[in-house]
């Protein structure tokens, strides 16, 4: 009974995913009755860790006691009957149903026929959303819930468990300020009855305000737990950052000229609102912030993906008004989708097919035919000229690597000829080898006058590859910063998370 | 005034958002009786479409289960004819020249409708066991049973139809007090039976979960795999027992019997609101999806209207009844 002061104790957790050790053995302790905060930076392995304590997925290696008992090979529904219950980071609705079904899956009460009982159903959501400060009716379809409301759906559930654990990852994403205060105040009671909770954010504030104790990952391992009070911002920050830049950013200095592209007060709805920048020609203009600052809808909303609901965009200081991907691309722009696999390649197709897709109309001939020779030659000369490593040109591409998928990418954007860059996560998931040749081909392309705007999760990535730096946090600009030596990932973080103290 | 009146109006529109196919069909039933006030609306003719409607309408219900879950159920056609054979076989008098199993005396008939329900039910576990197992398409699993157990049909009747069939099954086509068919009746049954599974079980919701959000339903520990197989086990019996009804009528099962119902089966579901996005869709709108076939039906033969262009008009109605729904359930911007 030595163990009864930890709700769960995981030993030296390893997760590996085919090419990916997500967690190189982790430790995590949870004692009963706190609130543990878990932070790192993205892809340190805080989600992974959590997915393999909820049995999503099961970790490779590794021992995990929860309540004294010793967890084998167990099941979402297992874990939840043993009193674990998890908020995921995206939300899951069912959208078409009611509030109480959503609740109650899986275990709707049932009468003494051992059928639904939608009165005790709708009474017990009734109590359950007054207890957190709700009174919507049970029987709203939660589809015409905000956001926010849908995300106070999801805490209601878990605690609806009646959890001894509750993982919260990130919950507060969509959440105001004054439903913060009320989510915070439930998580006080959760705790005052001696359950635990793991709560996941990346709002520092959020980690000082609640949490007991802190845990820090990075690079899927385990690197400290303080208690909340022995440990100032800047040692956090410090221990989730951690690494040293090195040479896998290889800046060549590019000379810098006129302005190619200013942004004037740009807005998109709810996502960011007044910002405003420029990016010069050779410039790499990093933008960093967290998931959600509104950095992919910034270069979405300038390249015509997402609607302007306010502000000017100029090209070479003329003004223009770019309604859809269609008219950014006659005006020159380029845009490297995050999610490749989504939205860029087909994996179906060769090499030469995803390189010259979105040329077509400059490989015709006089019959309207495509011109089978001038593909071959220029499909050759762009993989050539930006090394994608391949057997032949008419490889299908869901047998190349990420990095030279990558590639293929840049190369079909390449062909057509492009002045300004944008790249979103332009190496996420791609080895540390290709990730230093897609950063020089990048330089590469600066250097020749190209204008690039690069947006990064990765601060090494981004301090390691700009030369300047656009900072977001919660749809507002709240910095654009010289790289020079001085900038460290510290001040980007504090800027980062609005945290200027 | 002017408000009252866009009151009134968005009122309206509030009632066909909710009502829109069930108005449709009051509209045609309205138009037909105005159109033919001596034919249309007897009672012998009211049964007469009801009766008409009982074998798909049954099969529509154990599709608009599969359909909420996210599925389809190419086999039910097949399933039919299978299940019918097996049925008939087993209830041959001994006056049949040509019977399925020779030396076999007759049987009692719940001999039969236990045979016919289990056929269904297996063709039902399979096609389930492969979605939920192997992960292959819905599409692809229930295509594969849909000729595998059309092959089987052909093996078992050595391609003969099966005929000369005892009073207990025969009743089934029958009537009883000599006006109310026994189809209406069983079909009433059913529809109570499948509003009571898909409304007040936990596994009715379950469906609901799956076909809305099926990383929802695992995570809240729903058993989604086995889910998968109860839902088209239960495609597979109302099969079977629209195969009773219709061995009951037709008195002789072809072995090519009821091909294309699978069609107009899924036709009967999508037009009454079933959303093949998944987690859509109720037992009313199966029964009003089948219901306005069957008028469609019934109308253009009392009209005399060349039975082709019935076809053209069906069609019509299953996109413009999905056009519907897909306005009515856009996202609010």
């Amino acid at each position: 009974m030595s163990d009864i002061e930890y709700i769960l104790e995981a030993t030296n957790i390893v997760k590996k995913f085919p090419g990916v050790d997500a967690l190189k053995g982790v430790d995590l302790r949870v004692k009963k009755g706190e609130i543990l905060g878990l932070v790192g930076e993205n892809g340190a392995g805080k989600s992974t860790l959590m997915k393999c304590i909820i049995g999503i997925h099961p970790p490779t290696s590794g021992e995990i006691k929860f309540d004294g008992r010793q967890l084998n090979k167990f099941s979402t529904s297992d874990a939840l009957s043993m009193g674990i219950s998890y908020i995921q980071q995206e939300l899951s609705p069912i959208e078409y149903r009611p509030i109480m079904e959503n609740i109650w899956v899986g275990r709707e009460p049932r009468n003494r026929f051992g059928l639904v009982d939608h009165k005790q159903m709708y009474e017990d959501t009734k109590e359950l959303l007054l207890s957190i400060g709700m009174d919507e009716d049970p029987k709203m379809l939660v589809r015409d819930l905000t956001v926010a409301k849908q995300q106070m759906i999801e805490i209601a559930k878990a605690v609806s468990y009646d959890a001894k654990l509750i993982i919260m990852d990130e919950p507060t994403s969509a959440l105001s300020g004054s439903e913060i205060t009320e989510l915070f105040s439930i998580m006080r009671k959760i705790k005052q009855e001696g359950k635990s909770i793991i709560y996941i954010s990346h709002k520092l504030d959020e980690i000082y305000t609640i949490t007991d104790r802190v845990v820090v990952l990075r690079d899927g391992e385990f690197i400290g737990a303080k208690a909340i009070d022995e440990i100032d911002v800047n040692q956090m920050i410090e221990m989730m950052v951690g690494r040293k830049v090195t040479d896998l950013f290889p800046k060549v200095k590019c000379e810098i000229c006129d302005v190619k592209l200013e942004v004037q007060n740009l807005s998109s709805g709810k996502e960011f609102q007044d910002v405003s920048f420029d990016v010069r020609e050779g410039e790499i203009l990093g933008i960093a912030g967290l998931v959600g600052s509104g950095r992919t809808a910034l270069i979405e909303t300038i390249f015509g993906i997402r609607k302007r609901t306010a502000g000017h965009v100029f090209i070479d200081g003329q003004e223009v008004n770019i309604k859809s991907p269609a008219d950014a691309i006659a005006n020159g722009m380029a845009f490297l989708t995050e999610d490749r696999r989504l939205n860029g390649i087909f994996p179906m197709l060769s090499v030469k097919t995803n390189i010259i897709v979105a040329n077509l109309n400059n490989l015709i001939n006089k019959t309207g035919l495509l011109n089978t020779k001038l593909v071959n030659m220029k499909s050759l000369e762009y993989i050539d000229a930006i090394q994608i490593k391949t057997p032949s040109q008419d490889q299908l591409v869901m047998n190349l690597s990420g990095g030279n998928q990558q590639k293929v990418l840049v190369g079909r954007w390449l062909m057509t000829e492009p002045e300004i860059l944008f790249l979103d996560e332009p190496t996420r998931g791609i080895d540390v080898g290709t990730k230093s040749e897609i950063h020089r081909l990048i330089s590469q392309l600066a250097g020749q006058g190209k204008s690039i705007v690069m947006v990064s999760s990765e601060l090494p990535e981004i301090l390691g590859m700009s030369d300047r730096v656009v900072v977001l946090s919660q749809g507002k600009l709240t910095g654009i910063l010289e790289n020079s030596d001085e900038l460290t990932q510290e001040i980007v973080m504090q800027y980062a998370t609005n945290n200027m103290s | 005034m002017n408000s009252k009146n866009s009151e009134k109006l968005s009122k309206i529109k509030q009632l066909v958002s909710k009502y829109g196919i069930a108005l449709i069909l009051v509209g045609m039933v309205i138009l037909m009786t105005i159109l033919k006030p001596q034919s249309f609306p007897s009672a012998k003719n009211i049964l007469n479409i009801l009766n008409q409607s009982a074998i798909v309408g049954i099969m529509a219900l154990g599709m608009t289960i599969v359909i909420i879950s996210k599925g389809i159920d190419l086999s039910v056609g097949s399933v039919l004819a299978l299940a019918g054979v097996v049925a008939a076989s087993l209830s041959q008098t001994s006056a049949a020249s040509i019977k399925v199993f020779e030396s076999l005396g007759q049987q009692p008939i719940f001999v039969a409708i236990l045979a016919a329900l289990a056929v269904g039910a297996a063709a039902g576990a399979i096609s389930g066991g492969l979605i939920a197992f192997t992960g292959i398409p819905a599409f692809i699993s229930t295509l594969g049973m849909m000729t595998i157990a059309r092959g089987i049909v052909f093996l078992y009747t050595q391609g003969q139809p099966v005929s000369k069939l005892s009073d207990g099954m025969l009743f089934f086509g029958s009537n009883v007090f000599e006006v109310i068919p026994v189809p209406v009746i069983v079909y009433g049954i059913m529809i109570i039976i499948t509003a009571i599974i898909l409304g007040y079980t936990r596994f009715g919701k379950s469906v609901y979960a799956i076909g809305g959000n099926i990383n929802a339903a695992e995570v809240s520990g729903i058993k989604v795999k086995r889910n998968i197989v109860l839902i088209y086990i239960f495609a597979g019996v109302t099969a079977a027992l629209a195969s009773i009804l219709f061995t009951g009528r037709v008195a002789s099962v072809h072995p090519g019997s009821a091909t294309g119902y699978e069609l107009t089966v899924i036709a009967a579901t999508t037009i009454g609101g079933t959303s093949h996005s998944g987690g859509i869709g109720t037992v009313w709108g199966a029964v009003v999806g089948t219901l306005i076939l069957s008028v469609l039906t019934n109308g253009f033969t009392l009209l005399g209207i060349d039975p082709y262009w019935q076809q053209i008009v069906q069609g019509m109605i299953i996109v413009g009844a999905v056009v519907l729904d897909m306005r009515k359930n856009a996202k609010k911007a």
